[in-house]
């Protein structure tokens, strides 16, 4: 079996920080995996360890087929990486100063020399496919958090990822948009994306994931099917862990 | 005797065209000098934000040797002391547009340096993430922000330079102080040339600002 991601005895240390503790977690193409844990847990930490937005120290992380090194990992094989790997930001992090329309058809043209009018048709497929064709023109400002957001998975969509990494998609959105965002993720996992995606949404995790991991203090503590984990967790951090946020 | 002064609308006027000549000089310098300490001022600036000290080190001591010392100091260490280093004279057109270049330039490179630290991270880690380059990232991303974020300092920054020019008579450039200068030594008229002179200065000043208000208004109407 081909990994998309395959991580062994992964390490991090921020400074004195251990953040990220042996970490041995392979992904298969097609899987949905949902990261859980409380914050400062290092579960942000490691999925941005996958696109080399973060450094780690010692192990090894394998992304695509493609040796991701832990230090001094060449621009060009961070870009190889890259334009495989999706991401979306808790922030967003849309382009302000270009439209919506322009924001998803930028990477297309730069990276892949994708023609203006090849890239803009691809634009608006994808802004359709995700409901928001009729604010191509807009400025990301102009819209509402959900939409925002909802660009931003289009703006990954369109270098064709064959992983997309979801940082905390949510958390920064005002509750009624959420099942929006939400809505667009579950419909990318019915296609068959292959995502890694942290969140504190458990219902969303519960019903989309493949695999649910929780992690403790930069470990994986607990892993397998949303249902043993959420209805029988085997470790008791993971019980507590799940007390406190199933709560409420 | 009794005291008594009269503004001599007169003078002021008849002032006027032989006052006018120096305009060109001091757009000139000004503009020439700015165009110049822009490039400048983005070369170090960017350098001054690098993580390697060899490249940072010679950005900041330019940064801190220009700023730290007085433009007039800068003017005619290049037009008398520049001189015996190379073997020759400066025309004292180019001294002064050298020295609005590396004044400004100094100062340009600080205007860079925050606009661009000024740009949230996330926005360098999005365009990484979608496969740009760190080039393409800072190119097409994260400078046409910065950008729109450093027009007004810099336009600050043009109207200090463009009074600046003005300490240039002491190298007998031909600009509007200068000019004044020697109409006055004919006329003995100080007090109205010197008010044209201020006036003629205003007016380049205002509609400097006039521009940059419309294009800082265009900006924030597209973000």
């Amino acid at each position: 079996m081909t990994h998309i991601v395959k991580m062994q005895g992964l390490n991090k240390h921020f400074g004195d920080l251990h953040v990220l503790k042996d970490i041995d977690l392979s992904i298969e193409p097609g899987e949905v995996v949902v990261i859980i844990g409380a914050s400062g847990s290092g579960k942000s930490t490691l999925i941005r360890c996958v696109n080399g937005l973060e450094e780690y120290g010692s192990g090894e992380l394998v992304v695509d087929n493609e040796p991701l090194a832990p230090k001094g990992q060449s621009q060009k094989g961070l870009a190889i990486i890259r334009k495989q790997v999706g991401m979306v930001f808790q922030q967003f992090n849309l382009f302000p100063h270009l439209t919506v329309k322009k924001n998803v058809m930028l990477a297309p043209m730069k990276v892949k020399d994708a023609s203006q009018s090849e890239a803009e048709k691809r634009a608006m497929a994808l802004l359709e496919r995700v409901g928001i064709a009729n604010q191509a023109e807009k400025y990301p400002s102009q819209l509402s958090g959900g939409q925002q957001q909802r660009v931003a998975i289009a703006r990954a969509l369109a270098m064709d990822p064959r992983l997309m990494l979801f940082d905390e998609p949510t958390s920064a959105l005002d509750p009624e948009m959420i099942g929006e965002v939400l809505d667009v993720m579950r419909e990318l996992a019915k296609e068959g994306m292959t995502m890694m995606v942290v969140t504190h949404e458990m219902g969303f995790a519960r019903e989309v994931a493949d695999r649910v991991i929780y992690i403790h203090e930069g470990q994986i503590v607990e892993q397998g099917k949303p249902e043993a984990v959420f209805d029988n967790p085997e470790n008791e951090r993971t019980q507590s862990f799940l007390a406190r946020v199933l709560k409420h | 005797m009794e005291f008594q002064f009269q503004f001599d609308w007169q003078a002021a006027i008849n002032s006027i065209p032989f006052l006018l000549k120096g305009i060109p000089y001091t757009l000139l310098i000004s503009f020439g000098g700015l165009a110049i300490g822009f490039m400048l001022g983005i070369f170090f600036g960017l350098l001054s934000i690098n993580k390697k000290w060899f490249l940072r080190w010679p950005a900041t001591a330019y940064i801190e040797i220009f700023r730290g010392t007085p433009i007039l100091v800068q003017v005619l260490f290049i037009f008398y002391g520049l001189p015996d280093l190379i073997g020759g004279p400066i025309d004292p057109l180019t001294a002064g547009i050298a020295a609005i270049a590396l004044n400004s330039g100094a100062y340009i490179s600080e205007v860079v340096r925050g606009g661009v630290q000024s740009i949230d991270r996330g926005q360098s880690e999005a365009g990484l993430s979608l496969g740009l380059s760190r080039t393409q990232t800072f190119w097409s991303i994260v400078w046409p922000q910065a950008f729109r974020r450093m027009i007004p300092p810099l336009g600050n920054q043009a109207i200090v330079s463009i009074k600046d020019t003005s300490l240039f008579s002491v190298i007998g450039v031909g600009e509007l102080v200068r000019q004044g200068q020697v109409y006055i030594a004919n006329t003995f008229t100080a007090f109205e040339v010197y008010f044209v002179v201020a006036i003629m200065y205003l007016c380049i000043t205002l509609s400097l600002s006039l521009m940059l208000r419309l294009l800082e208004r265009r900006g924030v109407a597209s973000t």
